[in-house]
C-alpha cells in the first residue's frame, strides 16, 4: 500500500518532468538510423531496421535507467523532501522499494511505447508482425531493471556524478565480461583459473540478457536458456535491492 | 500527566570532511516532554535544535542514549504513528499541487474515499491555502510552503506535533495565525514540540522551555519558574521639561523635542519623578515596568558560557 503509493508518486514524478517525451528522439532515431544504414550497406533493410530498433529500445532504457535511477534518492535527501516522508510511519525499506518500482514502471511503459512505434514502422516495410521480437524486447527489460537496481544502490551513498560513472563502468563490465568466460577456457586448470572464474562470478554478466542477434537473424534460442538468465536477473537484481537497503536502512540524513 | 516524549543521555556526532574527522554535536541532551503543553526548545543557530529533532525522527541515529514516544522506541516507525512533523524551511515535491500533495501524504497514512476529501478540504481552509490549492508547489513562496507544510504535520492528527522553526518565513499575520493554530493544538489535548531561536514565539506561547548551547541543555523549567516577575527598572517617559530636571533621581537615556526618556531603578523614585513632573506641570507620555524577559535570561546565559 504504502509502496503502491510512493511508487505512483515517483511515475507521476517523472511525468511530469516529462520523460516520456524521450519517445520522440526514440522515433526519430529510429526512422533516421535504419533509413540512413539501410543505404549504407547491402543486404536485408528489414534486419537493418530491426537491429537499430532493438540497439535503441535498449539505449533508450539504459539512459533512463541510469540517469534517473542515480538521481532518486539522492535527489529525495538533496531537496529534504525524504524529512517529512520517513517521519511518517514508513519503513525505509518501504520508501526504497517504492522508488525501485515507480522507476521500474516509468521505463515499463517507456519500453511499451517504444515497441509499439518499432513494431509499426517495423508492419509498414514487411505487412507482418514477427512476435518473436517481443521476446528479445522482454529481456532488454529485464536488464534494464536489473540497471535499475545498479543505479539505485549506487544513489543510496554517492553523487548522481559519481554513481552515473559507476553505473556506466557497470554497464560496460556487463556487456564485456563474456570475454572473461573465454579467457577461463584458454587458462590452464590450476590458481589462475580459479581466481578467474571467481571473478567472472561476482561480475555482472548482461550479455545473458542479450537475444537481439538470434531474434533478429531466426536463429533457435534454447528454452533452458531463457530459464536460467531470467533466473540469473531475478538473483542479482534481488541481492542488489538487498545491498542498497542494508545502505540505505542505517543512513543518516543530515 | 504521561510522558508523551522522553530523551535520556542523547550522543551524537558527525564524521565530516575527507579524512573524517569526528564532531560532537548533541553532548547527552536528556529532556521530557508532559503530555498537553507546548514545549520550546530554544538556542542559537547551529546549537543542535534540528539534529535533535531528527534523532527523534529517526532520520539520523544517535551514537548512545535512548529515545522513547508514547513510551515506544523512536527506532520502530510505529512510534511515529501520532506524530507529525514539519521541517525548518520545507521543501516539497515541487511538481505536485497542494492538494495532490495532501493527498498524497493521505494515501500514505491510509486514508480514502471522502474520508480524505474532507480531511484535505479541512486542513487546506485550516492554513490558509484553499486559494493555491491547484497551483504545483513550485508555485508557492516560502511562507506558503511553510503552511501546506503545517496541513501536511497534522493530517493524520498526531497527538504530538513536532515543529522545527515554525515562524521563519512567514510575515507577521501569518506568524499570527501560526501562533492560534499552535495555541488551538493545545486546546484540542495534542502536545507541541516547538524548536525556535524567536524567543518572543515561544514566550508567547509555550508552558515550558529547555535551552539548548553547544550541544547542551543549559537550563530546563516552566517559564514562570526561568523568569521573575520582579521589575528590573521603569522606563518613564516625560514631556515638558529638561532632564536636568531628575538628574538624581534616574538616568536620562535619550531626549528628543521635549521628550526624555528616563530609567528609574528603585520605586520610591518612581513616586519622587511622577510628583515632580506634576508639581512642574510637565506631562507624563508613559510609564513602563521592565520585567525580566526571556531574552535576557538568554542573552545572559550565552555569555556566561
Amino acid at each position: 500500500m504504502k509502496i503502491t503509493t510512493i511508487a505512483l508518486n515517483t511515475f507521476k514524478e517523472a511525468k511530469r518532468d516529462r520523460v516520456l517525451y524521450l519517445l520522440f528522439f526514440f522515433v526519430a532515431v529510429c526512422l533516421i538510423f535504419s533509413r540512413f544504414l539501410a543505404l549504407l550497406t547491402v543486404g536485408d533493410r528489414v534486419k537493418i531496421i530491426k537491429d537499430v530498433g532493438l540497439a535503441s529500445i535498449s539505449l533508450f532504457g539504459m539512459l533512463m535507467a541510469i540517469l534517473m535511477g542515480t538521481g532518486l534518492v539522492y535527489k529525495e535527501i538533496d531537496k529534504k523532501t525524504i524529512f517529512t516522508l520517513l517521519a511518517k510511519p514508513i519503513h525505509r525499506v518501504e520508501f526504497l522499494l517504492g522508488k525501485y518500482l515507480g522507476l521500474v514502471l516509468t521505463i515499463f511503459i517507456m519500453t511499451v511505447l517504444m515497441t509499439a512505434v518499432f513494431l509499426l514502422i517495423l508492419f509498414l516495410h514487411t505487412f507482418t508482425i514477427d512476435w518473436k521480437i517481443l521476446l528479445a524486447i522482454l529481456y532488454i527489460f529485464f536488464e534494464l531493471c536489473l540497471m535499475t537496481a545498479v543505479a539505485l544502490l549506487f544513489s543510496t551513498f554517492s553523487s548522481p556524478i559519481l554513481a552515473t560513472l559507476f553505473s556506466l563502468a557497470f554497464y560496460l563490465i556487463g556487456h564485456l565480461s563474456w570475454s572473461l568466460e573465454m579467457l577461463i577456457k584458454k587458462v590452464k586448470a590450476g590458481a589462475g583459473r580459479v581466481v578467474l572464474q571467481a571473478l567472472y562470478i561476482v561480475l555482472p554478466d548482461l550479455e545473458n540478457f542479450n537475444f537481439k542477434t538470434e531474434v533478429v537473424h531466426n536463429l533457435p534460442i534454447p528454452t533452458s536458456l531463457l530459464g536460467i538468465s531470467f533466473l540469473y536477473g531475478v538473483v542479482y537484481t534481488a541481492f542488489l535491492l538487498l545491498l542498497a537497503m542494508l545502505v540505505f536502512r542505517r543512513r543518516d540524513f543530515i | 500527566m504521561g510522558k508523551v516524549l522522553e530523551l535520556e543521555k542523547v550522543y551524537k556526532s558527525y564524521k565530516l570532511g575527507f579524512i573524517p574527522k569526528k564532531k560532537l554535536v548533541l553532548k547527552g541532551i536528556s529532556f521530557s516532554i508532559n503530555e498537553g503543553e507546548i514545549f520550546g526548545y530554544l538556542g542559537p543557530n547551529g546549537a543542535g535544535k534540528t539534529t535533535t529533532i531528527k534523532c527523534i525522527l529517526n532520520l539520523i541515529f544517535p551514537d548512545s542514549g535512548k529515545i522513547t514516544i508514547f513510551g515506544e522506541d523512536s527506532l520502530k516507525p510505529r512510534a511515529r504513528e501520532k506524530v507529525g512533523f514539519l521541517p525548518e524551511n520545507p521543501y516539497f515535491y515541487d511538481y505536485l499541487t497542494g492538494r495532490e500533495f495532501l493527498a498524497f501524504y493521505a494515501d500514505l497514512l491510509g486514508l480514502h474515499g471522502k474520508a480524505k476529501e474532507d480531511k484535505i478540504g479541512y486542513f487546506l481552509k485550516l492554513v490558509g491555502m484553499e486559494r493555491a490549492a491547484d497551483l504545483q508547489l513550485r508555485k508557492y513562496s516560502r511562507g506558503m510552503l511553510q503552511r501546506i507544510g503545517l496541513a501536511q504535520a497534522l493530517l493524520n492528527d498526531p497527538a504530538l506535533v513536532i515543529l522545527d522553526e515554525p515562524m521563519g518565513g512567514l510575515d507577521p499575520i501569518g506568524r499570527k495565525e501560526f501562533r492560534d493554530i499552535i495555541v488551538n493544538l493545545k486546546k484540542e489535548g495534542k502536545t507541541v514540540f516547538l524548536s525556535s531561536h524567536i524567543l518572543q514565539d515561544i514566550e508567547m506561547i509555550c508552558d515550558r522551555v529547555a535551552i539548548i548551547l553547544a550541544g547542551e541543555i543549559i537550563n530546563q523549567g516552566y517559564l514562570g519558574d526561568l523568569i521573575s516577575e520582579k521589575v528590573l527598572y521603569t522606563e518613564i517617559i516625560v514631556a515638558g521639561l529638561p532632564p536636568s530636571e531628575f538628574s538624581r533621581l534616574g538616568e536620562s537615556v535619550t531626549s528628543s523635542g521635549d521628550r526624555v526618556l528616563l530609567r528609574v531603578y528603585e520605586q520610591e523614585k518612581v513616586d519622587q519623578v511622577i510628583s515632580l513632573v506634576l508639581q512642574k506641570k510637565g506631562k507624563i507620555v508613559s510609564l513602563i515596568p521592565r520585567t525580566e524577559t526571556l531574552e535576557d535570561i538568554f542573552v545572559s546565559m550565552v555569555r556566561n558560557q
